[in-house]
């Protein structure tokens, strides 16, 4: 992975240094809150409910065991004992005293971490597929241009002042696991007819409370001009995007009203200009970048089949866990090993000091000392040998982390919602703890398949419902908390935006009302192989509709 | 029916006016205002420890009284004056004798 060269330690103590100055001068009374907010929010401190909370980033989710102990070390020193892994990729921690947030960075440092551009309207940390460098179905490892774009980004005097915050997302695969259509800039690494690298440019995704599919604005973008052309985006997006109107800032908003095509044309136009010139990557340089992230030399381990094998005929809750948790590696030797965070009944996404130091464990042990972030909120171990899955397993199930449900109904999306966030109009945790109660049966999840539920506590939607095959948005209406349902959406290569299904759900109703979608679609479905989302896009709403709302709905 | 609450500067915890012009971290403790008067009072009260750095984001809340218990009325205040619903051990509830939120 990236390590930081003299530069890149001088400027985050540099940064450290500064924030320490500017929270010395609030505490002292010298700058007031006014003056002193937009700082905090620059180093990643925000204000919520209980207490203030810090976003560290976790650039395109890749973390090593010393990072991952030093996360646990913050938890269990500064915090209370856990952390709260997020849809970004990062983590953040929801009880720091302000007074500490200082040494808390100061130590991050040590460690190639910072909390820089987790906040503000600037280019946030850009993310990527989690099972980068491992998966079988990649054609090259995307992080290496999220490196090229991270360090292009971070403190870009031309792009720190952007109408609205931008979120970049780079994926290596066809099959889309970064949801590159719902950010700002997606960017498809792959290669053309010629056997060269490069990208296609989706521009204007987003969610939120106007959620926007990106649009397709280039199909092969070589890989040398990415700085130019994403910098070519910005710039028609500084100029042109809205000020005015907080909630019509996005880049989504400037392709929706402008149109593709116009959009496009003032891009290229931009580009051309820019093209050829000092934002050309070098090849040496795109190179030694690659270097950094250099798969690791994976010995053979063809014992791995046979162990396996015999260990799962001894045990089911072994074999379950093989069958949702584990994921394809490109050698045929090793697997990428999901780790929920989303147990029966837990929050999604929060993990312990003491799982946090668990996995780097197991991360320098079996893993390659490499560690993931997925935009799931769980964590992921790269390459693991296969022969070695059942000592990884046996050593998640001490520590609680063995939940075999990756995929599945209770591997559930879920902002913080009301229970921390300042932001939030209604809980989605709790929602989150209800339906993985409910559907804690691993048999039934089995039997419902691949389903995937998003959930946020605000039309912010950092809890992704529009994309969920089924989302939950929570309001307050009339003093309570309303939930309301979409169904058909999607994050993948074939991003869909949820339809509202009706008239929202009480606290007491939304279990309940989950519950009968789901049994509504194991009624309807061809056979147990037609997931959920294929269900819906063949159905459509009706039947849901029918036995969510009855009567109601046929006079609709 | 309403009380001043804020958080405090230095560590961000959900506090309360009281009547002596402390900011306490319980919100029994708060003063109440029945009347415009009083609410006014809280207000300037809240505006000067603003000024003087002792607390941020300072908002007058409805709250009413349960069996003498003071409630707030929208659960956002409430689950400020408990803790998060999904963590008893967590927040005000886990340390002093305080309802949970929900």
């Amino acid at each position: 992975m990236y390590r930081y060269d003299e530069f890149d330690h001088d400027f985050v103590r540099a940064r450290v240094a500064e924030f320490r100055d500017q929270v010395e001068r609030r505490l002292a009374g010298e700058i007031t809150e006014d003056q002193f907010k937009p700082l905090r929010l620059m180093n990643g401190v925000y204000l919520q409910l209980h207490a203030y909370m810090l976003r560290v980033a976790i650039p395109y989710g890749t973390l090593n065991s010393r990072q991952l102990r030093m996360l646990a070390h913050i938890a269990r020193t500064y915090d209370k004992g856990y952390g709260h892994f997020t849809t970004r990729q990062n983590i953040q921690f929801n009880w720091p005293a302000l007074s500490d947030i200082p040494a808390i960075l100061d130590e991050l440092a040590t460690v190639e971490m910072h909390a820089l551009q987790t906040s503000g309207n600037c280019i946030r940390n850009v993310t990527a597929d989690h099972f980068a460098g491992a998966a079988a179905d990649e054609v090259a490892d995307p992080r290496p241009y999220a490196e090229i774009l991270r360090q292009w980004s971070s403190v870009h005097p031309e792009f720190s002042y952007l109408p609205r915050k931008f979120k970049i997302a780079v994926t290596g695969a066809a099959r889309d696991r970064a949801a590159i259509q719902t950010h700002d800039i997606g960017l498809h690494l792959k290669r053309n007819d010629a056997g060269e690298l490069g990208f296609a440019v989706y521009v204007g995704g987003g969610q939120g409370r106007t959620p926007m599919i990106a649009k397709k604005i280039r199909d092969f973008l070589p890989e040398k001009d990415l700085l130019a052309y994403v910098t070519a985006i910005l710039r028609v997006y500084n100029l042109h995007g809205r000020r005015d109107n907080k909630y019509k800032a996005r880049i989504k908003i400037l392709v929706h009203e402008t149109g593709t095509e116009q959009l496009t044309g003032w891009i290229e136009q931009e580009f051309e200009a820019l093209k050829d010139g000092e934002l050309t990557l070098p090849e040496d340089d795109i190179r030694a970048i690659q270097a950094y992230f250099a798969p690791p030399a994976l010995p053979a381990r063809p014992e791995g089949d046979a162990a396996l094998r015999e260990a799962q005929a001894d045990s089911r809750s072994l074999a379950a866990w093989l069958k949702r948790n584990v994921t394809t590696h490109r050698n045929p030797d090793y697997a990428a090993v999901t780790i929920s965070l989303k147990g029966t009944g837990e929050a999604p996404g929060d993990a312990t000091a003491e799982q946090m130091d668990a996995v780097a464990e197991l991360a320098e042990r079996y893993a390659f000392d490499e560690i993931r972030v997925s935009h799931e909120q769980n964590l992921i171990l790269p390459h693991v040998a296969r022969a070695d899955l059942k000592a990884v397993y046996d050593r998640l199930v001490e520590f609680g982390l063995e939940t075999p449900n990756a995929g599945l109904i209770t591997d559930i999306i879920s902002c913080p919602g009301l229970d921390y966030c300042a932001l939030a109009t209604a809980r989605s945790i709790s929602v989150a703890q209800d339906l993985s109660q409910r559907f804690a049966s691993l048999e039934r999840q089995e039997n419902i398949g691949e389903l995937r539920v998003k959930i946020s506590g605000c039309i912010n939607a950092c809890g992704h419902h529009h994309v969920g095959h089924i989302g939950i948005l929570g309001v307050e209406k009339k003093g309570s908390e309303l939930y309301q349902v979409t169904l058909g959406g999607s994050a993948d290569e074939n991003t869909s935006i949820g339809e509202i299904v009706g008239r929202g759900f009480s606290a007491e109703e939304i279990g309940p009302a989950i519950e009968t979608i789901v049994e509504t679609y194991l009624a309807w479905r061809q056979d147990p192989s037609e997931t959920f989302l294929q269900a819906y896009r063949r159905l459509g709403p009706q039947p849901f509709k029918e036995a969510l709302y009855g009567a109601e709905a046929r006079a609709a | 029916m309403k009380v001043l609450t804020a958080n405090r500067l230095t560590n961000g915890e959900a506090v309360w006016l009281a009547a002596d012009h402390s900011w306490t971290p319980t919100i029994q403790g708060a003063e109440i205002a029945l009347d415009e008067a009083t609410e006014e009072k809280l207000i300037r009260a809240g505006k000067a420890a603003l000024c003087k750095n002792e607390v941020v984001d300072v908002n007058l809340i409805d709250v009413e009284l349960v069996d003498g218990v003071v409630r707030p009325v929208r659960l956002r205040e409430r689950i400020r004056a408990a803790g998060p619903t999904n963590r008893r051990d967590l927040g005000k509830q886990a340390e002093r004798f305080i309802a949970v939120a929900a």
